[in-house]
């Protein structure tokens, strides 16, 4: 994956810009020790390393908005960043530009029982916030498996997901007000505690925008109702195909559950060996779902979702009956990552999104694939929104097996693509996926695309390199070519 | 005024053909779907009615992957009627709002529904329109056919533009196909209606429901004694008194267990009865179209403030106007109809909702004469930066602002 090309004027300004950031966030605030700066050269894609030209760790929202003014009239590029757990690159430094450190807005300002919501500063963890409301009953839905560590800010450049979106919904759904500051300094509320926008839906677009368009200082986030009752079942099937098929059983029979995840046979010896709660090894697929509302409705519904099971062929049910059986029920899928640290070297995880209904093919795919490219793939599947987790497995020590394991990722990405899915269900595009972009979009789609880059940021400067396979001007983007000539509708149908 | 061409296309080929006619020819263009909404923001003056009401039809119905791809002016209620063969719907619950113009012969088209971009009572908890677009096909103002969004439920690549055309009152592009989530429809549903309350005890009592207590409300609304009457369910109507009302949905022995605990937490409140599922439907596309207000031609408005704080607010707006409102969204949205004025009392009303809620919450003006819409803003008037910034992305879809000019600022 190439960068864009460091500016070296730029670079030879260091001591310059060091400076004059250095007036606006004093003390510890900027960092240009080269030792420092190791800490920030990667996010979770640690393929991919860059020390940035210095880290600016601000402490207030004007800090932001002078440092960002500041970048914005010398021409540098600035990358956010939150707790820097990005699969897919987004926090990724630039040689010629800063990155801007949110750590230090890590406080919860306020919490809303009565509006059911909490307004906190970017970089609180995401697991902060249900920790702050879980004592009145209450939690915030959207929940990453990296939830401990990763920041409410990362969550909104990345639209994140969990394993409860199916019924809960994404980061966006969860999301009701934002204070964010543009590249030239502009500080600017969007939403806040009532529902709906006034106008065209800014805070939708910038929810997911992978820090292109601006910096979250602030989030006002809805929080729900801890459900009272949660349970689990785990169903063995003797092929993914029957697993799938009972998927598509429970929605159509009119069950949304908390949570579908179905686990390949790799992923399930994996897990097993890793966390020994039982999982049946003698199965291809293992389907976990679980139920969640008031007692009377789990019990009617886990009765339901059985029977559909049953019909769908499982060899093996288990029903949890206590707390700890439905925790262990997950601990082998949510053990699925370092469970896989275990059976190889390294890894890499792949994130896009199919159709279920396509399940098998691209699943016999993959398999083919993964025996073409001489790497064993591991399955995961967060089964209810068809968002597939493939795992690739591989030595990052052998010579050319991290360029394969890229190359069979990108082939599956585009498999996804072509039976009608799409490139990423929730780690986003960063420069992972980049230059995949065009498998998915057109150009005009992608210059529609770029044209809100523009209204955001017209020098381009937040986050460049990411997302977009190739930059335009903005002045290109805004040029009109009107295909004059057949004024087609001119005189038909005239009143 | 000269009365307008009308261009009818008849596929989104024919549409960007459409969309570049008028750019060649330096027209504008005022996009119309199934009409039912056209009287909701500003009178729009464009050179061209570009009718896109032959853009119709279900493209693609996936019931099992909950996605359900349309043409733009399919009807609502054909999409309802394919929906419920699978035992579906769309869960934000579309609105119809031309009963309060006096048409009550159709519930819209989902284009309209879409670019209108509002939910009804289940808003509160399943999430507006834009929480249900998954992806759009359309025109820009650069006359280039482009895709947004996918069909699949689950999607982060590229910008979000589905959650930007939505609620975007066509002044982006002619949308040309739509992609939604659909949902399992709930086998079951009641509602509890609590007679009685003043508007801060409803509040606090909606809030209780959807707070304390483990029945999961999908829906909370209050209709003061002013209003309820003009209910069509006999025992919300009858009473003459003020009605508080929480709808349970969901599986039978669910609705059963929860309704039952809600009544035993509200016991104290006030006298309740329980509306059965039929009824329950009818209130609630009541609250959700705002019908109760369908009769008149008095200024409407519908305001967007913090769930709290919408008692005080009404209570407030009550005093100062002579006025009829009440409130979904648990106290989060604000159904207003007032006396007629120039100004449909926008003045006193923002000027209330800024006293109240200083910059959070919004009020739009649902209802009024072309000339009140033209010189009031419908729309809450942005503050400065975000008035920019929404120019700016406008722009970048549309350059010479040939679609639907000043239908949301002038
Ligand atoms: C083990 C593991 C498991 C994971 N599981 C999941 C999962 O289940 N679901 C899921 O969706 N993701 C998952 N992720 C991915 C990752 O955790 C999420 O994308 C997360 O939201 C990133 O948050 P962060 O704070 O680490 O952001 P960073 O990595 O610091 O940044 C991510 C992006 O957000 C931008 N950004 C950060 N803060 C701001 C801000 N305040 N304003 C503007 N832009 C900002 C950055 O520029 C960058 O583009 C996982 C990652 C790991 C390592």
């Amino acid at each position: 994956m190439l960068m864009p090309a460091a500016n070296q004027a730029q670079m030879a300004r260091r001591s310059e810009f060091l400076s004059a950031l250095r007036a606006i966030v004093p003390g510890e605030g900027v960092i240009d020790d080269h030792a420092a700066l190791a800490a920030y050269e990667c996010d979770g894609l640690m393929a991919y390393r860059q020390r940035p030209l210095a880290v600016v760790l601000p402490e207030s929202v004007q800090q932001v908005s002078r440092v960002l003014a500041y970048c914005h009239s010398v021409g540098l590029n600035v990358v956010p960043r939150g707790a820097g757990t990005s699969l897919s690159g987004g926090a990724l430094p630039l040689a010629d530009g800063i990155v801007l450190g949110l750590g230090k807005f890590n406080r919860i300002l306020e919490i809303d029982y009565d509006n059911r919501c909490v307004v906190v500063q970017p970089c609180v963890t995401n697991v902060a916030v249900t920790d702050a409301v879980a004592s009145e009953g209450f939690y915030y839905a959207p929940d990453p498996s990296s939830q401990i560590i990763c920041s409410i800010g990362g969550n909104i450049a990345e639209n994140s997901g969990g394993v409860h979106c199916l019924k809960y919904g994404m980061t966006s759904n969860n999301l009701l007000g934002l204070e964010l500051v543009l590249i030239d300094g502009t500080i600017m509320r969007l939403g806040g505690k009532h529902l709906d926008p006034a106008a065209l839906d800014l805070l939708g677009l910038v929810c997911g925008s992978e820090g292109l368009l601006c910096v979250v200082t602030e989030a006002t986030v809805r929080i729900l109702r801890t459900p009272e009752t949660q349970r689990a079942l785990l169903l063995g099937f003797r092929e993914v195909e029957s697993a799938g098929a009972c998927v598509a059983a429970v929605i159509a029979a009119g069950v949304v559950p908390a949570a579908m995840e179905i686990m390949d046979r790799i992923a399930i010896h994996a897990a097993e060996a890793f966390v020994h709660v039982g999982y049946p090894l003698d199965v291809e697929a293992l389907l976990l779902i679980e139920l969640d509302g008031v007692e009377e409705e789990v019990d009617y519904l886990i009765d339901i979702v059985r029977q559909i099971g049953t019909q769908c062929g499982s060899v093996s049910t288990r029903t949890s009956s206590s707390e700890q059986q439905r925790k262990s029920f997950w601990a082998g899928r949510k053990a699925a990552f370092p469970a896989m640290g275990k059976i190889s070297p390294d890894f890499y995880c792949v994130d896009g999104t199919i159709p279920r209904r396509e399940l098998p093919h691209v699943l016999r795919t993959i398999g083919a694939l993964s025996a073409s490219y001489g790497l064993r793939v591991a399955n995961v599947f967060h089964a209810g929104d068809g968002n597939l987790h493939p795992l690739i497995l591989y030595d990052a020590d052998r010579a050319g097996e991290l360029e394969r394991a890229e190359e069979l990722g990108a082939a599956i990405l585009k498999l996804c693509v072509e039976v009608g899915g799409v490139l990423t269900g929730e780690h986003g595009v960063g420069v992972e996926k980049r230059d995949l972009m065009d498998v998915q979009f057109k150009q005009a789609d992608l210059d529609q695309q770029q044209r809100l880059k523009c209204a955001f940021d017209d020098c381009g400067l937040l986050n460049p390199g990411k997302v977009f396979p190739r930059l335009h001007r903005c002045a290109e983007m805004g040029r009109m070519h009107v295909h004059r000539g057949a004024l087609r509708f001119a005189d038909i149908e005239r009143l | 005024m000269t009365v307008p061409d009308i261009w009818s296309p008849t596929d989104a080929g024919e549409v960007a053909a459409a969309v570049n006619d008028a750019l060649a020819s330096g027209q504008t263009l005022e996009l119309l779907g199934g009409g039912s909404r056209r009287r909701l923001g500003r009178p729009v003056d464009a050179d061209v009615l570009l009718d896109l009401s032959l853009i119709s039809g279900i493209v693609s119905y996936q019931a099992e992957e909950l996605v359900l791809v349309v043409a733009p002016a399919t009807p609502l209620a054909e999409i309802r009627t394919e929906l419920e063969h699978k035992n579906q719907h769309l869960a934000f619950e579309p609105p119809a709002f031309g009963p309060l113009w006096g048409d009550t012969s159709a519930s819209g088209t989902i284009g309209g529904a879409i670019m209108i971009g509002r939910g009804g009572a289940r808003r509160l908890t399943a999430g507006g329109a834009r929480d249900h677009v998954l992806g759009v096909k359309g025109v820009n103002g650069f006359g280039e056919a482009f895709a947004a969004g996918g069909r699949v439920v689950k999607n982060v690549t590229g910008f979000d533009l589905s959650k930007l055309v939505t609620g975007s009152f066509g002044t982006l592009c002619a949308v040309t196909e739509l992609t939604l989530k659909v949902l399992p429809r709930p086998a079951d549903a009641a509602t509890l209606v609590i007679f009685g309350l003043d508007d801060e005890a409803a509040v606090v009592a909606m809030r209780q429901a959807l707070n304390l207590l483990p029945v999961q409300v999908s829906s909370a609304a209050h209709l003061p004694a002013a209003v309820a009457p003009a209910s069509t369910i006999k025992a919300i109507a009858d009473p003459g008194v003020a009605a508080t009302l929480l709808r349970i949905e969901g599986f039978g022995p669910s609705v059963t267990a929860r309704l039952a605990n809600l009544k035993s937490a509200l016991a104290d409140v006030g006298p309740c009865v329980t509306l059965d599922a039929k009824a329950s439907a009818t209130v609630w596309s009541e609250v959700s179209d705002a019908t109760f207000f369908a009769a008149g031609v008095a200024p409407l408005w519908r305001l967007s403030v913090p769930p709290a704080r919408g008692a005080v607010l009404g209570a407030r707006l009550a005093q100062q106007l002579e006025c009829r409102h009440y409130y979904d969204l648990a106290g989060g949205a604000i159904w207003l109809e007032t006396s007629a004025a120039d100004d449909a009392h926008a003045l006193a009303i923002r000027g209330a909702l800024q006293e109240v809620v200083a910059g959070d919450g919004h009020a739009t003006l649902m209802r009024a004469s072309d000339d009140v819409r033209r010189s009031t803003p419908p729309f809450q008037p942005l503050t400065p930066v975000v008035a920019d910034l929404t120019e700016r992305v406008r722009r970048n879809f549309d350059p010479r602002r040939i679609f639907n000019p000043g239908r949301m600022y002038a």
